[in-house]
């Protein structure tokens, strides 16, 4: 058995190793060049695998031990998979979660406590859960407590709804692939309110795992060709990285086009325009992705950008996906959220009748219970037959999910006993974080060096940063992104997490990192000042 | 961009059709959830409107899922999960203390307390390391990391996500993987969706559905020709035919893997489930580990140990938990798995929860205890009792056989189709079974799965049954299966 506990070490050792590299890797690339064919980095680092590739198939010595190469290696592994990045939870959050590791065990850092504020968690980051969300679940979870006298009626009915439509009446069963069909019935509702009236077959309905998996799944349908007839999908820079990883995932091509910072990350149709006439050159572009409210950018787009998006869209014959995740987040006075969906009906048929869209309008509150949806429009119905199997292999989407979703679409109304609390609990925190949004704001755009936009929807702020030539230098001669190096560095100083904009992609030559603006108050200020004085030590150290 | 005329009003092309679609998502099929599920949707609907039928309920016999078949799920897992989802509950003095401290335990380990966050992607360490001890209690003392082990949504991500690895190469290098035939047809939908290679191996029917090596030989033999053959897929209980392999087999496929150089998958999904006289569970993971350090040292191995129990069960269908064990992966790509994990952020937190009931459930001196041995014990008994019900009425139906249900919760009996039946079903372009199998939804709202969605020798005929329906109500369904299957015979000979 000592033989078994000495090959666990050296795996273990092995793995620090490739930590640390996938590290180096996850800086190396450069996400404002097309990714997609460049080498793996893995690969240049790896002395390991290199050695590795000559060997011959039976048993070769190592360590005096009989070894053998194995089945699965990195050069004999799916190269897609190779390619996918995924910065949000990338090296700076092991290293993070390293490091709270290391402050349990008692080991003194200069900190004494990580601040995650790289992901949009509001739940962790102390909001309290809607109490009206809570109940129902609970309810639906073990029904016995139907009977006890404590729980609000309305709780109740809507437990008992949605009860009645589970397999069994209970939240174990598999539902229909689809989604629960009272719950995709409450949502198509919930969207006919929300635009005024337009149309909405519950049958357009796909209720998911989560938003990526519904975002995944179109992606998955649009896929095809080889070489220069491959399909391209076009997606805003900065983007949040699931889209990138998808598409290395799927070997599609990743069309970038860059959305304006200097008007306050707007899109403009020339770039649009720009970014496909170049890419038809070398792929066949099929698809354009639009994320508002913005992530990481926080920005909301105008009606009118809208429009323009669903014409352009129309003439390029481009399958349309908008992803309005943070539909129910924007806070910015003068701001207002335009779905997708209300302007494309607004345009007339000549638009309405033929766009073809799939629409990701998530909501805050599902993090953990992994819910979603999405809805399609136009949609060719023998793709549509595909689609429909394509989810069934996947059985179901988690219930629980379901259940909440069925919750946040359809709330307590007025007259109803938990009406007044869910309103109270609502709006404080909105009103939380549209407070906290303008704090983010104002206190980065006093520090020298760090300029902000404003953050008018969804959760995030994604700040511009000086990083100074000679930060570069040092960055790049460790291989890293010299964003990756500032943010790393913040963290091992100061015990913030953040996420370095070369993983959600920017023009060259300028940094960013993503921050949430979720923590509470008071911890969210205490945070700012941390960042504020670590830039202008930053800034000092390389000057 | 250029609009055509049609029907007078303009149209356009799509931009997404049949023919500018992924052909690999074309190439993919999914029999469980098939056309037969969806016309007994239909029938449903048509019922529910006032439509008259030759019967008044439709049977969806279709799938595994105990809880929507009437099964009571466990008190003490419908507790803890209420408790974790309103922990105001706490201060409730009607939940027993058990079901409270794991509850506790829990949420301690969920960010801000709460089962709405987001966790780690790998999964909730507190419950990685439960199902880890789990492992080893299961084993004999056989050590588990906690790091090799993946929460995944349901089995079938897991099982995704490690073919999604091994797929690579073109044309005569393209990846090929054995699967069993008959199979569960996640696998053959994953691997058409992957464009991955599908070698089939057949199960021996006259011995119970067992596991030939010469065969599996014979399978990556003839495969070798064509494809690179590089991993090998296990059901074990298996689905839908039921056997339980013997652990001469198990260490026979272990050596075979070794020897031919296989990543070895095995879907233990059924493994709390095994119920015949005589018959013993044998985790591949134990088994090689008893093989000593050749094999325990070398073999690359995932397990997907979902705990479809009775009694579990109940609720992880529906909660999408599970989880997977890999063993002797290379670092290198076990760091390439756990970016591709983290990029779906996470499994479903409520499924990891009730995942760490089912691999810690109350123990004995617990209040919960006592309660929970008794719900598990009924349900168990009640399969056991249901799958020899469902093997004795369909052995004493002229043109039926069933082997028997050693495990999961599948009956798989071959049928007769009358040479009169083959060609009209083929003149309509359907599989014999499948025409069979619509039959009988039409005639007596009874739900099947023909066997040609798992795949079968050419010219047997099959359908999976799930035997899950309460006594009652399987007596009826298999007393209008043998009634249907005699009239059957007697319209086609």
């Amino acid at each position: 058995m000592s033989a078994t506990r000495m090959q666990l070490l050296s795996a273990r050792n092995v793995r620090l190793f490739t930590q640390g590299r996938s590290e180096l890797s996850a800086g190396v690339r450069s996400p404002t060049s097309p990714a997609l064919w460049s080498p793996s980095p893995g690969r240049a680092l790896s002395g390991l695998s290199a050695t590795r590739r000559g060997l011959p198939k039976e048993k070769m010595p190592e360590n005096g031990a009989s070894a053998r190469a194995k089945v699965l290696t990195l050069d004999t592994m799916n190269p897609a998979v190779k390619k996918v990045e995924y910065a949000v939870r990338g090296p700076i959050v092991q290293r993070a979660v390293e490091l709270e590791r290391e402050l349990s065990e008692g080991i003194k850092k200069p900190f004494t406590e990580v601040i995650k504020a790289n992901i949009g968690d509001a739940h962790a980051m102390g909001q309290q859960p809607i109490t009206f969300f809570r109940q129902v679940l609970a309810l639906c979870s073990y029904p016995e407590l139907l009977n006890d006298s404590t729980f609000p009626e309305d709780a109740k009915s809507r437990a008992r709804r949605i009860l009645q439509s589970c397999g069994g009446n209970s939240m174990g069963s598999y539902s229909a692939s689809q989604g629960i069909d009272a719950v995709r019935q409450d949502v198509a509702r919930y969207i006919e309110r929300r635009d005024g009236g337009g149309p909405c077959d519950p049958d357009d309905v796909y209720l998911t795992t989560g938003a990526s998996d519904g975002i995944v799944t179109m992606l998955k349908l649009l896929v095809c060709g080889k070489g220069a007839t491959r399909t391209g999908v076009m997606i805003s820079i900065p983007q949040y990285p699931l889209y990138s990883a998808a598409l290395a995932e799927l070997d599609a091509v990743q069309i970038n086009y860059y959305l304006n910072e200097e008007k306050c990350w707007s899109l403009d149709i020339s770039e649009l325009q720009r970014a496909l006439d170049e890419a038809r050159r070398h792929c066949n572009p099929r698809a354009l992705c639009i994320i508002n409210p913005g992530n990481p950018t926080g920005q909301v787009q105008s009606r009118q950008c809208i429009e323009d998006v669903i014409r352009f869209a129309a003439q390029e014959r481009l399958f349309l996906m908008a992803d309005e995740v943070y539909q129910d987040n924007v806070y910015a006075d003068g701001c207002r959220f335009h779905s997708f969906k209300k302007v494309l009906f607004e345009m007339g048929p000549e638009y309405s009748d033929t766009v073809e869209l799939a629409f990701f309008p998530l909501h805050l509150q599902m993090c953990g219970f992994r819910g979603g949806y999405m809805e399609i429009i136009n949609m060719d119905e023998e793709v549509r037959a595909q689609l429909s199997k394509l989810v069934s292999v996947r059985l179901c989407p988690p219930v629980p999910g379901q259940a909440l979703m069925d919750l946040v679409v359809n709330p307590p109304q007025p007259g109803e006993p938990s009406h007044e609390k869910f309103i109270k609990e609502r709006t404080a925190t909105i009103s939380a974080l549209a407070e906290k949004a303008k704090l983010t704001e104002q206190v980065l755009n006093t520090v020298q060096g760090i300029s902000c936009n404003p953050v008018q929807g969804a959760m995030y702020s994604f700040p511009r940063i000086t990083i100074p030539e000679k930060a570069v230098k040092e960055a790049t001669d460790k291989g890293q992104q010299p964003d990756m190096f500032y943010c790393m560095k913040m963290l091992e100083e100061t015990g913030i997490c953040l996420v370095p904009g070369s993983g959600f992609g920017q023009r060259d030559g300028t940094y960013h990192f993503r921050m949430t603006i979720l923590p509470p108050k008071d911890k969210l200020t205490t945070l700012l000042n941390k960042v504020k004085e670590f830039h202008q030590k930053f800034l000092q150290q390389y000057s």
